[in-house]
This record gives structure tokens, C-alpha cells and sequence, in this order.
């Protein structure tokens, strides 16, 4: 009892003691408590028929209707099939370019040895990443336009004889989101990996010289296995955001004609949450995506922590 | 050994190497900087000379009338305007706000440093999700206010990570040595912390600041009045006015002066323009940031 109420008395001290600590801290914390917290809150919505009634928020939330697991339900017996293709579609085929593109690209600019050169092509590889989705989708639509370049370029190669209307063909738009995140990311993603290859050390490479190893046979031997924890990394992350396919390129891009083909779990959400107001279905089709994607880089990071001996687990 | 190296016989997958480099690397250049060069003479050019097609390298007729007309709008300076200001008051704040905390987590000594680093890391993973968020937006009264633009982003995880790893990776010597001299923990916030971690805050200020920049959707999601319409809102409606104009356009706009086509374009460029002028910045610093922050993830 006395040593627990010393201890008790000691963080009070030492809570005073830095008490210019925790006056730094104070905004970042009301911070994390309004935008990050208070809206998990908010996930009781998608156990409820939340009908707003004007007595703010949290009375309307106990006041409603509990509804159990009905809105998932509903979820799983209407959209769910489809929502869970075009997302997993989308976000698949954006990994098979984004992943591999920049790794092949930092392996190049290393073997590019005028460093004028190098630094030109980088800089020009990342102004996609600075550039804003509404510019980026302004750019994709243009381009992609019945009369835009690349319809200009297929005929001019006698690819095709006729224009392609690329934003009316469904799957063709998966296809088009996924070139338009890797555009966006491939400098960006490039430069991690050139940090990686950097650090690796030159003595291996002048040994792998004295026993008359070619280029090839030293970025398949020294360049790539050194890249690994950094590959393994940025696929824990890419996995944990699969079902994350982002509302900004989908919305600029994506026309009514083809809805059933380019509507993610994100958009869903949103369209049916907020623009037709049916707040708790959203947010259900909400919290079952973020618990997937939580679960999945949860068993992602575990997974890296069982197969390799290197530390790469992000936590 | 280096003359041995030269005289080296060039075998066939060094041939293949240096083909297939140079391939890769001229293409991914002309993709990513062609779009820009290719809007960027299409909005110097003459919009109805535009129209006949076929430019792709160079401007046929010099014209600056798109420009002007869109300079000119009430509504797109408006835009811009809503865009500096929050790019201005959004950036300092957010860094402040943010290198405050990692500094609070990265000291060793902190009273529960461990909940509260997991406090901040775990909304890295899990959130409320996009409803309940507008929810509470909606009930601090933030909808339809300017400062639905700068408090939810006074905070990057992210940022903030980067930089605590940058200030644990300063000697702990210069700290003590200031607190020993009686200095508080405010005291060596702003007079240490903040003037050593420079090159990190700049690289953080970057993000922010382009971020500011480039942000669309919550000026598309929580604000609805025209006056709060950001120059990428307004960017949008630009385009989404040539989508539903473009099936007519051919007929209607012969011999006209403008078309939705080069307006469309010179609002693109107005808007890549300062993101093309800060490149030098950002090279110096973004490069770096992110070695810094992939050093230690």
C-alpha cells in the first residue's frame, strides 16, 4: 500500500517534471483524440439504423435502432461480389506494375555511370509524384481520348484501325488506373530503392570483379538478394493497402457508363454513405475494410518475421 | 586490374544489359515528362488551330489567349487564392505541430513513452473510416470552414516518424549539456531541436506544402460554397465541363477564339507551374528525406 502510493506520488513527479513535455504534446494529442479516435467511435454506425435526428451525433447514435450484423448482411448478399472484384482487380494489377517497374528502374539508373545523365532521368522519373490526381487524371483522359495520342500512336503503328474508346470498356479502366499509380509512384518508389542499393557495400562487388563475374551476374548475385528486405518491406505495406485503391483517381476518372467495373470498396463506401446518406451502410462497408486490411498486414508482417532471418518486420 | 577490366571481353548479357538500359530509361523519361511538354504547347497554341490535331512536338501559331482568359476569371483566382492560403498558414502549422511530437516520443525519458508512441503508430492501421470521420467533421463544426483544410493536417504519422528518426539519430550529448545549463524542455525544443533538425524539417515542409497544393477531395467532400472552393476544385469543374462538352465541340467551336480544349490545358499548366518552379527545392531535399525515412522504416 505505501509503496504503491509512492510510486503513485513519483509519476506525479515525474509527470511535473515534464510538464513542458507534455505542453508540446498537448496539440498533436487533441489532434489524434478529434480526427483519429473520435471517428472509430463513429463505428457503431454500422451496427445501428442510424437516423440522424438533430440532437447531435452521439445522442443520435444511442438513439437509434440496433440492427445487429444486418447492414454487412445486406453487404454480402447484394454488391459485395463485385465491389471485391473490382478492388482486388484494381490493386492487383497497380502492384504488378508499380512493384517490379521501380526496382528495374533503380538497377538501371545504377548502371548508368554519367551522373548527369542519371540525375536527368531521375528528376524527370518523379515529377508524376508531385503533380496533383486532378492534373494526373486530366492528363490520362486527354491522352486516352478517342482523339488523344495514344489513339494517334496505335494507328500511326497500324495497331488498330479504328479509335479505341478507352473509358468506355470496363476492364480496360483497372488497366488504366493501374499504369496511372504506377506513373504516379515509379520515381518515387525508385528513389527507396537506390537508398537500398547504396548502402550496399563495394568491397563485394570488387570481389565478385576479381572472380570475373559479369554485370548480369552481379545484380543477380549481390544487387538484388542485398534489395530484399526493402522489397519485403514495401510488399508488407502494398499488401496491407490492397483494399486502399484511393478515392481521387477513381472519382476524376471513372464515368457512369462503366460504374459496375470501376467502383472500389472506397468509392462504394462513399457513394453509398455519404452522397445518398445511407450513413451506416457506409460505414459498415467501411469498418469491413479497414479490419481486412488491418488483419492483412498484421499476417503480412508476421509472415516476413517467419521467413527471413534479416529483421524486415515492420513492428 | 583496371586495364584488365577494360579488355574484358563484352559478353552477351552485358550487350543486353546496356540495350535494354537504355531502352527502359529513354522511355521512362518521354512518359513521364512528355504529358507535360505535350499540354504545355497545346496551351500555347492557338485554339483553333489546335483543333486540326497533329501537334505533338512543337506549337504551330504562338497564342496566348487561353491564358489570358483564365487569368482573368474571377472564380480560378479565387481558387488560387483559397490554395495559397492554406498552403501558407497549413504548412508552418502542420510542421510545428508535428516536430513538436516527435520530439515528445523520441525522448527516452518520457513518462509513457510506449502508449503513447502506440497511440500515434496504431492510426497508421486502423481508422474510423470515411462516414464516421465526416461525422465528426460535421459536429466540430469544421464543414464549410476553412479549417477543415489546416487541423486534420496538422498531423502526418508518417512525417512525424521521419523525423523522430532524424532527432534519435542526433548525439544525446548536446541535449544534456543544455539541460544542465537549466535550460527547460521548451527552451531546448526551439532553441536545439528545431534549428538542428533543419534538413528534415524542410524535407517534411515539402510534403506538406505539395500536399496543401495538390488536395482535392476534402474541398470536394466537406465544403460546398463557392467561396472555400480550392484551385484544384475548380480545376475539376474546368475538366468536367470539357467531358460533357466534348461530344458537340468539333461543330461548335470552329473559328472561335477558345475552346474548352485550350482552356483546359492552360488551367492544367497554371497549376503545374509553381510545383515546376519549387523543383529545384525539391530536389534538394526530397531525395534526402526519403533516404532518411527509408533508412529506417
Amino acid at each position: 500500500m505505501k509503496k504503491e502510493k509512492s510510486k503513485h506520488k513519483s509519476i506525479r513527479k515525474q509527470f511535473w517534471s515534464q510538464r513542458y513535455l507534455f505542453l508540446l504534446l498537448l496539440p498533436a494529442l487533441v489532434w489524434v483524440v478529434l480526427i483519429c479516435y473520435a471517428p472509430m467511435t463513429g463505428l457503431y454506425m454500422a451496427f445501428i439504423n442510424y437516423t440522424p435526428q438533430g440532437n447531435g451525433y452521439f445522442a443520435d447514435m444511442v438513439n437509434s435502432q440496433f440492427v445487429g450484423l444486418d447492414w454487412f448482411e445486406y453487404f454480402f448478399s447484394t454488391d459485395f461480389l463485385m465491389i471485391m472484384r473490382n478492388t482486388l482487380a484494381t490493386s492487383l494489377l497497380t502492384l504488378v506494375f508499380s512493384f517490379p517497374l521501380p526496382i528495374i528502374l533503380a538497377l538501371c539508373l545504377n548502371e548508368v555511370k554519367n551522373q548527369r545523365v542519371k540525375k536527368f532521368v531521375q528528376t524527370s522519373s518523379y515529377i508524376p509524384y508531385f503533380i496533383s490526381w486532378v492534373i494526373a487524371a486530366n492528363i490520362f483522359l486527354t491522352f486516352l481520348s478517342a482523339d488523344g495520342v495514344i489513339n494517334h500512336l496505335l494507328q500511326f503503328l497500324g495497331l488498330t484501325d479504328q479509335e479505341i474508346l478507352f473509358f468506355q470498356n470496363g476492364p480496360y479502366f483497372w488497366w488504366i488506373i493501374a499504369i496511372a499509380n504506377a506513373w504516379k509512384v515509379l520515381g518515387y518508389n525508385a528513389i527507396i530503392y537506390m537508398a537500398a542499393i547504396s548502402g550496399i557495400s563495394q568491397d563485394m562487388y570488387e570481389a565478385a570483379d576479381v572472380d570475373g563475374a559479369t554485370r548480369m551476374q552481379k545484380i543477380l548475385h549481390i544487387t538484388l538478394p542485398a534489395l530484399r528486405p526493402t522489397i519485403l518491406i514495401l510488399l508488407i505495406l502494398a499488401i496491407g493497402g490492397v483494399l486502399n485503391t484511393g478515392y481521387e483517381q477513381q472519382l476524376l476518372m471513372s464515368n457512369d457508363s462503366i460504374l459496375n467495373y470501376s467502383d472500389v470498396l472506397d468509392t462504394y463506401a462513399y457513394r453509398y454513405g455519404l452522397k445518398n446518406g445511407m450513413y451506416s451502410y457506409g460505414t459498415a462497408v467501411g469498418l469491413f475494410k479497414s479490419v481486412v486490411s488491418f488483419l492483412l498486414v498484421i499476417s503480412a508482417n508476421a509472415l516476413s518475421r517467419k521467413f527471413s532471418d534479416d529483421n524486415t518486420a515492420l513492428f | 586490374m583496371k586495364t584488365a577490366k577494360l579488355r574484358k571481353k563484352r559478353c552477351a548479357s552485358d550487350w543486353f544489359l546496356d540495350i535494354f538500359k537504355v531502352i527502359f530509361l529513354i522511355l521512362v523519361t518521354v512518359i513521364c515528362v512528355y504529358p507535360f511538354w505535350n499540354i504545355f504547347i497545346v496551351s500555347i497554341n492557338d485554339a483553333t488551330d489546335a483543333l486540326r490535331g497533329g501537334l505533338y512536338f512543337l506549337p504551330r501559331k504562338l497564342s496566348f489567349a487561353s491564358y489570358a482568359d483564365i487569368l482573368t476569371r474571377e472564380t480560378f483566382l479565387h481558387g488560387i487564392w483559397i490554395t495559397v492560403l492554406r498552403t501558407v498558414i497549413g504548412t508552418p502549422l502542420a510542421v510545428l505541430v508535428t516536430t513538436m511530437l516527435a520530439y515528445v516520443l523520441s525522448r527516452e525519458d518520457l513518462l509513457w513513452k510506449k502508449p503513447l508512441n502506440l497511440l500515434f503508430i496504431f492510426t497508421m492501421y486502423f481508422g474510423g473510416g470515411m462516414v464516421p470521420y465526416y461525422m465528426v467533421l460535421k459536429n466540430l463544426g469544421m464543414l464549410n470552414n476553412f479549417i477543415v483544410f489546416i487541423f486534420p493536417n496538422l498531423v502526418s504519422v508518417y512525417n512525424m516518424i521521419l523525423v523522430k528518426n532524424y532527432i534519435e539519430g542526433m548525439p544525446k550529448e548536446i541535449f544534456e549539456s543544455s539541460k544542465i545549463d537549466g535550460a527547460n524542455d521548451l527552451t531546448v525544443f526551439f532553441r536545439m531541436v528545431l534549428p538542428l533538425s533543419k534538413p528534415i524539417i524542410m524535407t517534411i515542409a515539402l510534403f506538406v506544402a505539395v500536399m496543401h497544393w495538390n488536395s482535392w477531395f476534402d474541398a470536394y467532400l466537406y465544403t460546398n460554397s463557392q467561396s472555400l472552393k480550392t484551385m484544384q476544385s475548380i480545376l475539376v469543374e474546368i475538366l468536367n465541363q470539357y467531358q460533357t462538352s466534348s461530344a458537340n465541340q468539333a461543330a461548335n467551336q470552329a473559328g472561335q477564339q477558345l475552346t474548352p480544349d485550350s482552356i483546359r490545358m492552360a488551367a492544367t499548366m497554371i497549376a503545374t507551374i509553381p510545383i515546376i518552379m519549387v523543383y529545384p527545392f525539391i530536389q534538394k531535399y526530397f531525395v534526402k528525406g526519403i533516404m532518411l525515412g527509408s533508412v529506417k522504416s
